[in-house]
């Protein structure tokens, strides 16, 4: 149905329904496009926000930073040049990319998004077809609203079962990228289905979507159902009225139906994953917390040089628990669990503890609605109380954009994406990423815990 | 530094070698996050593996005094992967890489590697050890990437390079560069976008 034509090279040219741009991927586009004179193809299906580089506690503009000003000043010019709707701070809809569009209605069933980022395929949850592009591509969308891709091999990820207590969709996404690989998934779309997968919110879905992409997928989707509808319903750019009842008749037509043939299939059971956590230079290197770290004679010869080096850049020794080992930052936040309800989970674990001495915890809404429904809860309080920081809205410290950033040797416990090296600012800082709730547990102990181990008989 | 990128026809690139060792080498190894806080690419080339570079200390080989000038970069499994950021490819290119051969890559990097010109030819991993053998004890050695004829050769061996073939077709022809192509189907757009249900208020054809 997005298939323009068939491209000369064998790939086909795929409209594309939603285009997100940001700061950091867009600017060298625009620049191409101006400097060839050619208009933005389709200006109303191009939308902006401001997430990379923004400061999480003061957003007073012009920032401190001038490269950042520089950057926010130059997407402002270009939106208003190209008569782009941008979402820029204190607009009442800002946000980390993937955050801030679903909430918006922007990303509906059936879409092809594309954005120069690798984690849009968080948007795949409500059965969209989303993948990150480079930037020669941000140029390509604006100028023809379509890109040139290649055919994806599908493989399906049946998750039967559900999350047992105290296991989220993180500790979900953690595990079939441990088991699969880093690389598992190239040349895949990753389609996610099953009792477990269908028992998730839509937050939780976009969880899973948006970890695809370290599995090595182009893309993850879940076939939407009434959860996809039911969340979708009166969202600003949501079809209205008659159009509602069309869109949802035409949105059921577009899951996998029970003969759909897959090119691959796994099978994972939900009941049997604990809390997960990573301890090595990449996603896939993820163990439950009741695990030691691995010996390199448990692991396959080829995965032994980079366990290697990742119990060299961590400093940790194979045999060892993960469990217990101290940490100094705790981040919560990101475009993969800097939502409503993973604010919840941490702060249940918050609420009446405090931050264990000498941490430095702090929590990051992914947007500003968030923020504002968080604080409307009281979530805020609670996290203050406890010792964490309360800040606005952006990416972060899950990369090292803004100015949060680790330090020197610091070892965080972080709700992000990504633990490669360097990737939270500091050229040897190291990350383990886990579930939110699990960073909470974090930042109270001083160490790595398992959250099940702090929940009152009343939660 | 290059300024002389890639244009037109993509069919073959000699020069020598340069060897980054590794599984799963990442985009924010390739280029930190805090070098994308840019309006443009220019000066990328210089910062290319930067942290890398600073931990071993003018040990790292895009230091190596013999591998500067190098265009040719031979890598191991899942090259690339991480971040969708062009900067990665654009880094490598400023710095002077041309082409790059290894076992496998991230698709993302592969396909920004393709809009800048950039030739990604695959061999087995036996073939990989192989070369960066060859390259360690020669990193003077002059090789010829043919993307043509398909095949990475010197003076002693020649090896036969695998290259996906749409993107294949895209750079012997010169037509890598898509987005003219892709404006040019303005019939064919329009077409579809008539029949996408969510352009069209829903309404069943």
């Amino acid at each position: 149905m997005h298939q323009v034509t068939k491209l000369p090279g064998g790939s086909s040219q795929l409209f594309v329904g939603l285009h997100l741009i940001h700061e950091v991927t867009s600017p060298q586009a625009f620049a191409a496009l101006e400097e060839k004179n050619i208009k933005v193809r389709c200006p109303e299906r191009t939308v902006a926000t401001v997430d990379h580089i923004v400061p999480t506690t003061s957003q007073q503009r012009p920032f401190e930073d001038p490269l950042a000003e520089e950057m926010l000043s130059t997407l402002e010019k270009n939106c208003k040049s190209h008569k782009i709707q941008l979402h820029g701070i204190g607009s009442g809809n800002q946000g980390v990319v993937h955050v801030m569009a679903p909430e918006l209605g922007l990303t509906q069933p059936g879409m092809t998004v594309a954005c120069g980022d690798s984690h849009t395929s968080t948007h795949g949850a409500f059965g969209a077809i989303a993948f990150g592009i480079g930037t020669s591509q941000v140029r390509d969308v604006l100028a023809s609203q379509s890109l040139a891709m290649n055919k994806l091999k599908v493989r399906r990820i049946w998750v039967k079962n559900k999350l047992s207590h105290g296991v989220y969709a993180k500790d979900l996404i953690l595990h079939v990228i441990r088991t699969l690989g880093v690389k598992g998934g190239v040349g895949y779309a990753y389609e996610f289905a099953g009792p477990a997968i269908e028992a998730l919110s839509m937050e939780e879905r976009m969880t899973i979507c948006n970890m695809a992409i370290e599995g090595g997928a182009r893309c993850g989707y879940i076939n939407p159902d009434q959860t996809t509808f039911q969340y979708l319903k009166d969202k600003i750019h949501s079809p209205k009225g008659e159009e509602w009842y069309n869109a949802v008749k035409w949105w059921k037509t577009l899951a996998s139906d029970s003969l759909a043939r897959f090119d691959d299939e796994v099978k994972f059971d939900a009941s049997k994953i604990a809390p997960t956590v990573t301890w090595g230079i990449t996603p896939g290197q993820g163990i439950s917390i009741e695990e030691t770290i691995p010996t390199p004679e448990s692991l396959e010869p080829s995965e032994r040089p980079i366990a290697k080096e990742a119990c060299k850049y961590m400093n940790l020794k194979p045999g060892n628990p993960i469990k217990g080992l101290n940490i100094d930052v705790c981040f919560i936040g990101s475009c993969t669990n800097g939502r409503l309800s993973d604010l919840q989970a941490a702060a249940k674990i918050a609420q009446g503890r405090q931050v264990a001495t000498g941490i430095k915890a702090f929590v990051v809404p992914g947007s500003e609605k968030v923020a504002k429904a968080a604080e409307k809860l009281g979530l805020h309080n609670i996290f203050l109380q406890a010792g964490f920081e309360w800040r606005e809205p952006g990416c972060s410290m899950c990369l090292a954009m803004n100015p949060d950033k680790l330090e020197g040797r610091q070892i965080s416990a972080s709700s992000s994406n990504r633990n490669f090296k360097g990737r939270q600012g500091s050229a040897n800082g190291r990350t383990l990423l886990m579930s939110p709730a699990m960073v909470a547990a974090a930042a109270i102990k001083g160490e790595v815990t398992d959250v099940r181990e702090m929940f009152s008989p009343s939660n | 530094m290059t300024t002389n990128f890639p244009d037109g026809r993509i069919t073959l690139i000699k020069g020598r070698c340069i060897s980054i060792p590794g599984d799963d080498i990442d985009t924010d190894r390739i280029i930190p996050a805090r070098f994308l806080k840019c309006v443009s690419f220019t000066a990328l080339g210089d910062q290319v593996f930067a942290d890398d570079r600073l931990e071993l200390a003018g040990n790292h080989p895009f230091d190596l005094k013999e591998n500067q000038g190098a265009s040719i970069l031979v890598v191991n499994d899942n090259f690339g992967c991480g971040s969708s950021r062009e900067h990665a490819p654009q880094a490598l290119m400023r710095w002077g890489i041309r082409c790059i051969v290894g076992q496998s890559f991230a698709e993302i990097f592969f396909g920004n590697c393709l809009a800048l010109g950039i030739p990604c030819g695959v061999l087995s991993k036996p073939e990989i050890s192989l070369l960066q053998e060859l390259i360690g004890r020669n990193p003077q050695n002059t090789w010829e990437v043919n993307i043509e004829k398909k095949y990475i050769k010197d003076d002693l061996n020649k090896i036969d390079l695998e290259f996906d073939k749409g993107p294949h077709n895209m750079l012997i022809s010169g037509r890598w560069d898509a987005t003219s192509q892709l404006i040019s189907n303005k019939n064919e757009l329009e077409e579809t976008m008539r029949s996408i249900p969510y352009l069209n208020q829903f309404k069943s054809n």
